[in-house]
């Protein structure tokens, strides 16, 4: 779970997104094929290389009205096509904190 | 309290009026995330991973009831109903939209509130005692010394800058409730031969990846030349601070790269041309701000009301009072610890309801002040003894009354990985499940006096360098896994632990303390040796041992 904010060089080992946060209001987001942004993981456009990974995040950082900080994160893509988080800290992002009571909406 | 004055007010609602056009053209484009960045910042707004989050300062730590009202509102209005208590006396609310975050902050300016230098390379809120003022054997009140800091360096454009974030602590206590040896300048209010006020200046402490303890520059400054000696050693750190490698950029770096006596040598060469200057602050400048702090009409009241003697009786409420009660310096009353860390809860988080009946149980009980102490827990400074078991029960209807502090589950620990965008791992659930297993009052007195402290990332906002028993989050081939120190300390004695092995995985962390655990209770040479008096007889071996003899 190294933080993100250090990834410096674009080296994916397998399906990932492009994810960041909305501008005004900072909720969780994930680039689309559409050039948008949803706040639903299973829209989010999928990478399987360093160059389409490339392209998203330049696209991604292109549109900083729509969402800030946007880095790639990897995902696990089921037979099914189902999109999952591919570590803890974008599990926690997706489904939210682990602490139980304090932190429900 | 402190009384806000008329520019102070205008300063901090200039701020928010500044603020709100910042953020209006960034939410139409006009700037650019990389140029709003650092004006966010400024006003305390980070991007973490849920939200963004809003860090508000609460100066050396003293709130009036009014004040935790507004934050209880803030929480309410414009986050999720709670807020996290810090270890430098903020809070912060982790659920905040940009949009609204101007009106968040003209709601806490009507009560002057803030959140100006709360983050960014300036300095920072300035903290204190949570018991300055009233704890017996004073040298005097800290916050006068804290405030006028506070107002020297509030948007001072020679220290808006800084090679990195700057943080000043000051006691005037023999016992250091401020933790100011780990801070970049450390200020012990003392006084002379002469019976005159000082400062012992400390410079140089800070956690996170290279921990140092800080270092004493000088013996005693006269209060007159204290803000004289702070910009020297500001403008030492200005001139030679490192700005081409963030992890170097603290000063702590600086004085350990240069040694102590370098650098006190630059300080003293630079605090000669300024010493005599308009930074000699006159007495009556110190008496303005003296007089703006009120301080409550104490009744003379016994030491032991007939309320107290009854409600003795009672061995929850003994236990609470033997846990959360400390001495007053005026007879008759009481400063009162509220526990903000209950039994599988996450340290330091209070909701909006319970800020609200805090607030009223402040101005029933303790002449309308709250003070916030690093540890993350509150604290009623002015409360009559006789009026102890009433405050009790209320307390104790709101979740407020566990009796832990200074014991096992009383444990600091940062945000970690399920807010921090920084952290590796995760902190809090840490906590939860040691609360449970140590959740029994009479194990945990049984144990005595032990600080756990923990952080999910090697930047340590949970001080585990100091903790009795320190744990820190790290990610290993994708996995959460932490390495766990013993005999750190920061108090007046203040130590860095030292590791006891290699790092455990998540499930095993709470198995693990409870070894160490055993492992003192089975080492201690009587019931009142401490934990960490017992590990500074015997050193880390017999609990290595312990721990990983059969793992």
């Amino acid at each position: 779970m190294t933080s993100p904010l250090e990834q410096k060089k674009i080296k994916i080992a397998g399906p990932s997104v492009v994810t960041a946060n909305r501008t005004w209001d900072g909720i969780v987001v994930y680039r689309t094929a559409a050039k948008s942004w949803s706040a639903d993981l299973s829209e989010a456009a999928i990478v399987r290389n360093s160059d389409e990974a490339k392209a998203l995040l330049a696209e991604s950082v292109a549109d900083d009205v729509g969402a800030i900080g946007p880095y790639i994160a990897p995902v696990q893509v089921g037979a099914d096509g189902k999109i999952e988080p591919g570590n803890l800290r974008e599990q926690i992002r997706r489904t939210g904190v682990t602490i139980g009571q304090s932190a429900q909406v | 309290m402190y009384a806000y004055d008329e520019i102070d007010r205008t300063l901090v609602n200039e701020r928010v009026s500044e603020f709100r056009d910042q953020v209006k053209r960034r939410l139409s484009g006009e700037l650019t995330e990389d140029e709003f960045k650092i004006l966010r910042l400024q006003n305390g707004v980070y991007l973490q991973l849920h939200a963004y989050m809003f860090r508000v300062a609460i100066p050396y730590g003293t709130l009036a009831s009014n004040q935790l009202r507004a934050l209880a509102h803030v929480a309410r209005k414009y986050d999720r109903g709670y807020g996290h208590f810090t270890t430098r006396q903020n809070i912060q609310f982790n659920w905040i939209k940009l949009a609204e975050l101007p009106d968040a902050l003209e709601d806490l300016a009507k009560v002057g509130i803030h959140a100006m230098q709360t983050s960014g390379n300036n300095m920072r809120n300035v903290t204190s005692d949570q018991w300055a003022g009233v704890a017996p054997g004073e040298i005097e009140d800290p916050r006068i010394w804290s405030e006028l800091i506070r107002q020297h360096t509030t948007l001072h454009p020679e220290f808006s800058f800084l090679p990195r974030k700057f943080k000043i602590a000051i006691t005037a206590s023999d016992h250091d409730r401020a933790a100011i040896k780990i801070h970049d300048i450390g200020l012990k209010l003392i006084k002379n031969e002469k019976g005159e006020t000082g400062f012992e200046v400390l410079v140089g402490g800070g956690l996170g990846r290279t921990p140092f303890i800080g270092k004493t520059i000088k013996h005693f400054v006269h209060g007159r030349d204290i803000l004289s000696y702070i910009e020297a050693i500001l403008r030492v750190y200005n001139q030679y601070g490192r700005r081409d490698n963030i992890y170097k950029a603290r000063i702590k770096i600086l004085v350990h790269e240069l040694g102590i006596e370098k650098f006190s040598r630059e300080v003293e060469e630079e605090w000669q041309h300024i010493r005599n200057s308009s930074l000699q602050i006159d007495d009556e400048v110190i008496e303005d701000i003296r007089s703006r702090f009120s301080y409550p009409a104490y009744e003379k009241l016994p030491h032991m009301p007939d309320e107290l003697r009854q409600a003795a009786a009672d061995a929850d409420f003994e236990a609470w009072r033997k846990n959360s009660v400390a001495p007053h310096k005026v007879q008759g009353y009481s400063i009162v610890t509220i526990s903000l860390k209950p039994i599988g809860a996450p340290p330091g988080d209070a909701t909006a309801d319970q800020m609200d009946a805090l607030a009223d149980l402040a101005d029933k009980y303790s002449f309308g002040e709250i003070r916030v102490g690093h540890e993350q827990n509150l604290a009623l400074p002015h409360v009559a003894k006789r009026d102890l078991p009433a405050l009790w029960k209320a307390l104790d209807k709101l979740g407020l009354a566990t009796p832990n502090v200074n014991l096992i589950t009383d444990i600091i620990a940062c945000p970690g990985l399920d807010y921090c965008s920084l952290a590796n791992a995760r902190s809090i659930p840490i906590a939860q499940e040691l609360t449970r297993r140590f959740a029994n009052h009479e194990l945990a007195n049984l144990i005595g006096r032990l600080h756990i402290n923990i952080s999910g990332c090697i930047n340590a906002c949970g001080h585990h360098h100091v903790g009795h028993i320190g744990i820190l989050g790290v990610e290993k081939n994708g996995e959460e896994v932490y390495q766990i120190t013993i005999g750190g300390r920061a108090d007046e004695g203040a130590a860095l632990g030292n590791l006891i092995g290699p790092g455990v995985k998540f499930d095993e962390v709470a198995d693990v303390i409870e070894d160490v655990v055993e492992a003192y209770l089975a080492l201690r040479e009587r019931p009142d040796e401490l934990f960490i008096d017992t590990v500074k007889r015997l050193g880390v071996e017999p609990f290595k041992e312990r721990v990983y003899a059969t793992r």
